[in-house]
């Protein structure tokens, strides 16, 4: 625990003695944290924004839930993750005649990492970046989280099965297809350096056996 | 070995390396040791990170500073709805004990602001309207001391005592524990006081205080030898005694150093 956590933990007893600008700290210090998270989750800002504000009002009303001895970030992720998937199961039939972004024709060959914000590198992040986007929506709602929680939060398995309420071999391998999904959508459009390529051969690798540690 | 015959990491335990999810030390030193043998799983490992730093690379939106304070103002309408209800919330013994925690504070901070103001107030040489910052720092000063003075007590009351006295429930820590639990409530406040003071190092053995003060808390009463044992040596494997004492010690000499840096001390 470092000392936010304890600064956390001190807030959040105030705001249950009723300190209601004790909670106001918390949801200043959290809101650009959780709406980074929520935005990747749900892919829209508007909705983004809802997933934050539903996020704090749960929490508050949940707040003697809490353990003081528990990270509150963490604690605000799981409540975040949990808001986005209840708000997507709310708007499904709207999304599921939502057309992707037409990705189609492009060309973009993007090298990472950059080793400068020139111009046209600029454009084709942008570009890139949406097609991360858009990769991203067609996981399912589970390996998203799953994923965002494991790559972006840092959380260990154990605590993403406990978010998500799967076994935790059934989070290991969720987390495991998210990524195997992302590299086979982004992968055409992400390029070895000419550095990087040095490093490797030009081979490829057999995919098919199963790893047995795993 | 030859790099044609051997057997290629597969894509999980590649994403399993990446993510340090790989069953145990020895089968992660096996793949790691392959991996930095074979250029074709090297290849198709940094293929994999290009992908994962593209996902990183991809732009979200960001939100300025105020968006905290926009999302309060849409949110705490409802929030006060909701409390206006739930009275009976404010009569919880864990609402109770956090009041409790706050008037400690306060109590300390009044306290500390009597002696380190009113010994000048009919000093003619003194300026009447002291700096906020410097009284608020010798207020957390004193009462961060008077805590770990207390907590200390505690501590080392735990730490002396004899295991032999446990025989038949005959140690009774009681009294320690509702100290304990006391000095935890109040230490959360000073540990956010002194957060708000930039003071890394009152946050840190407050932090870890507030570990051991919980575990004392919620121990039996009248605890068995190994219970005993293990409270002590949870004191002790993390040092905290010591750091207790060298706070403590820092913080009352800043607390010096601030009464003779005071324009008024001098006089």
């Amino acid at each position: 625990m470092n000392w936010m956590d304890g600064a956390d933990a001190a807030h959040v007893a105030q705001a249950l003695a009723g300190d209601r600008d004790a909670f106001r700290v918390l949801v200043e210090r959290h809101s650009r944290t959780l709406f980074r998270l929520a935005y990747r989750m749900t892919g829209n800002e508007q909705d983004a924004e809802e997933v934050v504000q539903d996020t704090f009002l749960r929490a508050y009303r949940r707040l003697d839930r809490f353990e003081s001895r528990s990270n509150f970030g963490t604690w605000l992720y799981r409540i975040a993750v949990n808001c986005s998937l209840d708000l997507r199961r709310k708007r499904r039939p709207e999304m599921e005649h939502r057309e992707p972004e037409d990705a189609e024709g492009s060309e973009v060959v993007a090298k990472i990492p950059s080793a400068g914000p020139a111009p046209d590198r600029l454009l084709l992040s942008a570009e890139l970046g949406s097609h991360v986007q858009k990769a991203m929506q067609e996981l399912s709602s589970m390996e998203r989280a799953a994923f965002l929680l494991r790559h972006f939060e840092g959380l260990s398995i154990e605590e993403i099965s406990q978010t998500l309420g799967l076994r935790t071999s059934a989070t290991k391998n969720t987390v495991f297809r998210a990524v195997q999904k992302l590299r086979r959508t982004l992968e055409p459009f992400v390029k070895p350096t000419a550095a990087s390529a040095a490093g490797g051969t030009q081979g490829t690798t057999s995919w098919m056996k199963k790893p047995d540690s795993i | 070995m030859d790099e044609k015959t051997r057997q290629h990491l597969t894509e999980e335990q590649l994403i399993g390396l990446r993510y340090g999810e790989i069953g145990d030390a020895k089968q992660r030193a096996a793949c790691e040791e392959h991996l930095a043998g074979c250029a074709a799983c090297r290849s198709e490992y940094s293929a994999l990170e290009r992908v994962l730093a593209a996902v990183d690379a991809a732009p979200v939106p960001e939100r300025d500073d105020f968006f905290g304070t926009r999302v309060w103002q849409r949110i705490r309408p409802q929030l006060a709805e909701r409390r206006g209800w739930d009275w009976s919330a404010w009569l919880r013994p864990q609402r109770l004990a956090a009041v409790g925690g706050l008037a400690v504070l306060l109590i300390a901070a009044f306290y500390a602001g009597r002696i380190t103001i009113a010994p000048h107030r009919n000093d003619p040489g003194v300026t009447p309207v002291a700096d906020a910052g410097a009284v608020r720092e010798r207020i957390l000063l004193v009462a961060v001391g008077d805590h770990l003075d207390r907590s200390q007590m505690v501590l080392l009351e735990l730490v002396n005592a004899d295991e032999r006295d446990t025989a038949g429930g005959g140690l009774d820590i009681s009294g320690e524990q509702k100290r304990a639990e006391e000095l935890e409530k109040s230490n959360r406040l000073y540990m956010q006081t002194a957060e708000h003071q930039g003071d890394a190092a009152v946050v840190s053995v407050l932090d870890d205080l507030e570990r051991a003060l919980l575990e004392i808390a919620h121990s039996p009463s009248k605890p068995t030898a190994a219970q005993l044992q293990a409270i002590q040596q949870r004191i002790a494997a993390k040092g905290l005694l010591l750091k207790v004492r060298v706070v403590n010690s820092e913080v009352r000499d800043r607390q010096k150093a601030d009464a003779l840096k005071s324009p008024r001390s001098g006089s």
